[in-house]
């Protein structure tokens, strides 16, 4: 859909809401180089004249009476990502450039909003009035709009004339590190221009390959392809609206038009939806993303829909839409093609539709690690023999296992209930070695052994780990009033420990039969 | 004339052959299950009622014979369909989560069962009223520890009119709670009883329990002793058993008594 890397946009956000009500000028510094140092600042203190890089003391001198502000860097970066959040209105392909910056891919997006300019006036004047200092470009590759940014705001540069705009910026708008800018203009090159002129091999002899590279791509010769935050979603689909909208029902009927839509646009290729994102576009700029994963591909607009109310009810804060949502968006992330199955003379399969599809649904809701199914492992530690996985993912595995035969004519030999972690049993009476207790303490009551069975001995899976696990010997045991249990000893009797002594043996209750 | 007849013979065979393999599949499945008890079937005329809520009642420390035996029901009415198995977190903590290797042993089948893990009584109920009108399911299992006074009246009825329309038979497994007003269609009350007495030698732990029904809807209550017989998947009766494995007549197990021994406190005199 989108070739990455063609015209680019960055817009150079001062990520600090600049509400310049009061007088006083207000300052952000940061420690550089031992020492604290203006790193963002508003336009009364600009109007002093201070500026990006002085030292405190000096702006101290300048204004007594500016605000500090430490830099807050995790704050800015937060505050970076939200703005890339929002700018996904505009295009999928959006890439942060730290600190301040954010590189938009528009190909084949700008006639969208009208054109270039137009977009570019939509996205400043938008951003204005959530409070940032907005500064942008568009130019045919990123490191050309990077550079232009800084220096000139507003400029669209047509393809092929990235040479001619870049050429009377100083170095330093190239954005490369500290030294070769200074190496550049002690060597008197002032001006993009001025490194252009020269031969290629000499720059790159004197500031390293990297640079030239950039320098390339500054001009427009060459091209890097940015780095989008989200992979491109398969198949988009989003509604925008004049008036925002704030009510569950028009949201409702909102998602469920775009879902027909969806499915429309998916049915062409013969694909169905194994992950969908929902994206709701606040007019404040803030944005909400809420995902559903179902089992097996959705080619139907009602499941889709169904889903995401199951999933919007069940929201622990719920969709928030302050003064209205003005975009709607929903994308299908990940597709698989759909393998078409006769339906009408195997009930199995229609049943399995529906189990998944009820698996969906509840996923949707109660999330997908709540609905789990189980599958068989070749181990003979009763706690490992069976792992609960997400039915969403492995139903159908599930539905294949194979599970180890039980003995004909034999009683249960596992319980049916088993404990995540064996409860400690006290076992009163003193025993013969290796015998079951005769009677025996679990949760604060006290059973007496009829009938038992065993030992059964499992040893621990010394291959599996380091740490040496005792031993344990299971037992059958009956009580008197007919509860069944299935008790362990941890370790043999008379177990040397690593000091010789022998250590009283630990007994455990590890699960209950029917 | 007579090729003519034997033709529209064989025809009619396999039309009323169709007819019964479709009822026995599609739709609303046929009436009752068979517990394979035959003294209870008769009781239940014919078996558990498909399509309608059952409760079944034990106390916190017989949840796992409760749970074996309210498998072995779903077990006899699902017939090889997918079974859900609703379960509250705190069960799990109480008395243990199933155990995929005992399920088998006790002869059913771990690859027909999906199990939810809800993390309170509300979202319990809601899955279980989503999965019952849900006809690909033989059975629903809801196991729910402790009162409650969500599962009241309203919600046995939304259960009972969800399972009623797409006939797939709601279980639900009440552990330490007293019964409350419902629209179950059958209401047990399930405890643990001691294994028959045997050799040493031989077999014991097969899972048996002392079952009451104390509650039918369309017939009367009883009580039984009844073993699952986890090889051929039905109830049967222990006494059968017994009659093989002891022809002479023994006396009946204690559990059989209704009531435990009563300690009688005595005075001092003097």
């Amino acid at each position: 859909m989108l070739r990455s890397g063609e015209p680019a946009e960055t817009c150079d956000t001062q990520s600090r809401s600049t509400k310049t009500k009061e007088t006083s000028p207000r300052i952000v510094v940061a420690k550089q180089n031992n020492g604290l140092v203006i790193t963002a600042l508003d336009d009364a203190a600009a109007r002093i004249g201070l500026a990006i890089g002085q030292p405190l003391a000096n702006a101290r001198a300048i204004c007594p009476d500016s605000e500090v502000f430490d830099a807050d860097e995790t704050a800015d970066s937060k505050a970076l990502s939200g703005i890339a959040d929002w700018c996904d209105r505009f295009t999928p392909l959006v890439a942060l450039d730290p600190p301040h910056g954010l590189l938009l891919d528009i190909t084949g997006c700008a006639h969208l909003f009208g054109g270039e300019a137009a977009l570019m006036r939509q996205l400043c004047s938008a951003l204005k009035r959530q409070g940032f200092d907005v500064s942008a470009a568009i130019a045919g590759t990123s490191a050309c709009a990077r550079a232009l940014t800084r220096h000139a705001h507003g400029r669209i540069v047509a393809p092929g004339e990235e040479a001619g705009a870049v050429a009377a910026l100083p170095v330093f708008a190239l954005g490369a590190d500290d030294a070769i800018t200074r190496g550049l203009r002690r060597a008197g090159l002032k001006t993009v221009g001025d490194v252009a002129a020269r031969g290629r091999h000499e720059i790159a002899a004197r500031f390293s390959a990297a640079f030239t590279a950039l320098l390339e791509q500054a001009l427009g010769q060459s091209d890097a392809p940015i780095n989008p935050r989200k992979p491109l979603p398969d198949f988009i689909v989003e509604k925008r609206f004049a008036e925002p909208i704030a009510t569950d029902g028009a949201i409702a009927r909102t998602l469920a038009g775009l879902a027909r839509t969806l499915i429309a646009a998916m049915e062409k290729q013969g694909k169905g939806a194994r992950r969908l994102e929902a994206g709701f576009f606040r007019t404040d700029g803030a944005v909400r993303i809420i995902a559903v994963e179902t089992g097996r591909p959705v080619t139907r607009g009602e499941t889709i829909d169904r889903l995401f109310r199951e999933r919007l009810d069940a929201l622990a804060d719920p969709l928030d839409p302050g003064f209205g949502f003005d975009l709607v968006r929903l994308s299908a992330v990940r597709t698989d093609l759909v393998v078409q199955e006769q339906r009408d003379l195997d009930t199995h399969v229609r049943d399995n539709d529906e189990v998944a599809a009820l698996v969906d649904r509840l996923a949707a809701r109660i999330g997908s690690q709540r609905v789990v199914v189980h599958l068989p492992q070749d181990t003979h530690i009763p706690e490992r023999a069976s792992f609960p996985v997400p039915a969403q993912q492995h139903l159908a595995a599930a539905m294949r296992a194979e599970w180890p035969a039980r003995i004909e004519g034999e009683p249960p030999l596992r319980p049916l209930r088993m404990f995540a972690r064996p409860e400690p049993i006290e076992v009163t009476l003193a025993e013969v070695p290796d015998k079951p207790p005769r009677h025996f303490t679990w949760r604060r009551v006290t059973h007496t052994v009829v009938r038992a069975e065993g030992p059964e001995r499992i040893a621990m899976e010394w291959w599996r780990t380091q740490e040496v696990r005792p031993t344990r010997d299971y037992f059958r045991v009956e009580d008197e009033a007919g509860l069944r249990f299935w008790l362990y000893r941890d370790g043999l009797y008379n177990e040397a420990a690593g000091n010789g002594e022998a250590v009283p043996p630990k007994w455990f209750l590890h699960g209950l039969f029917a | 004339m007579a090729g003519n007849g034997s033709s529209a013979g064989t025809l009619a065979r396999l039309r009323d052959r169709i007819a019964r393999i479709e009822t026995d599949h599609g739709g609303g499945m046929p009436g009752r299950a068979s517990l394979g008890h035959e003294k209870a079937d008769a009781v239940l005329q014919g078996g558990l009622a498909r399509g309608a809520m059952h409760e079944v009642f034990a106390e916190g420390r017989h949840s796992a014979a409760a749970s074996g035996f309210i498998a072995g029901l779903a077990q006899r009415v699902c017939a090889n369909r997918p079974l859900l198995w609703v379960r509250q977190d705190f069960a799990a903590r109480e008395s243990g989560a199933l155990s995929m290797r005992g399920w088998r042993e006790l002869g059913l089948d771990p690859c027909l069962l999906v199990t939810v893990h809800a993390s309170d009584v509300e979202s319990a109920l809601r899955t279980a009223a989503d999965a019952l009108a849900c006809d690909a399911f033989g059975a629903v299992v809801m196991e729910i520890w402790g009162e409650t006074r969500l599962l009241d009246l309203v919600a046995s009825r939304r259960l009972t009119l969800a399972a009623g329309g797409s006939g797939v038979t709601g279980l639900l497994l009440r552990v330490a709670a007293t019964p409350l007003p419902s629209t179950a269609e059958t209401r047990w009350i399930v405890r643990p009883a001691r294994s028959p007495p045997c050799e040493a030698w031989q077999a014991w732990g097969a899972p048996v329990f002392e079952t009451r029904l104390v509650r039918n809807r369309h017939g009367q209550t009883g009580q039984w002793i009844m073993e699952w017989s986890c090889d051929e998947c039905l109830f049967r009766d222990v006494s059968i058993r017994d009659a093989q494995t002891h022809p002479q007549p023994v006396a009946a197990a204690p559990a059989d008594r209704p009531d435990r021994a009563r300690v009688v406190a005595l005075r001092r005199a003097g």
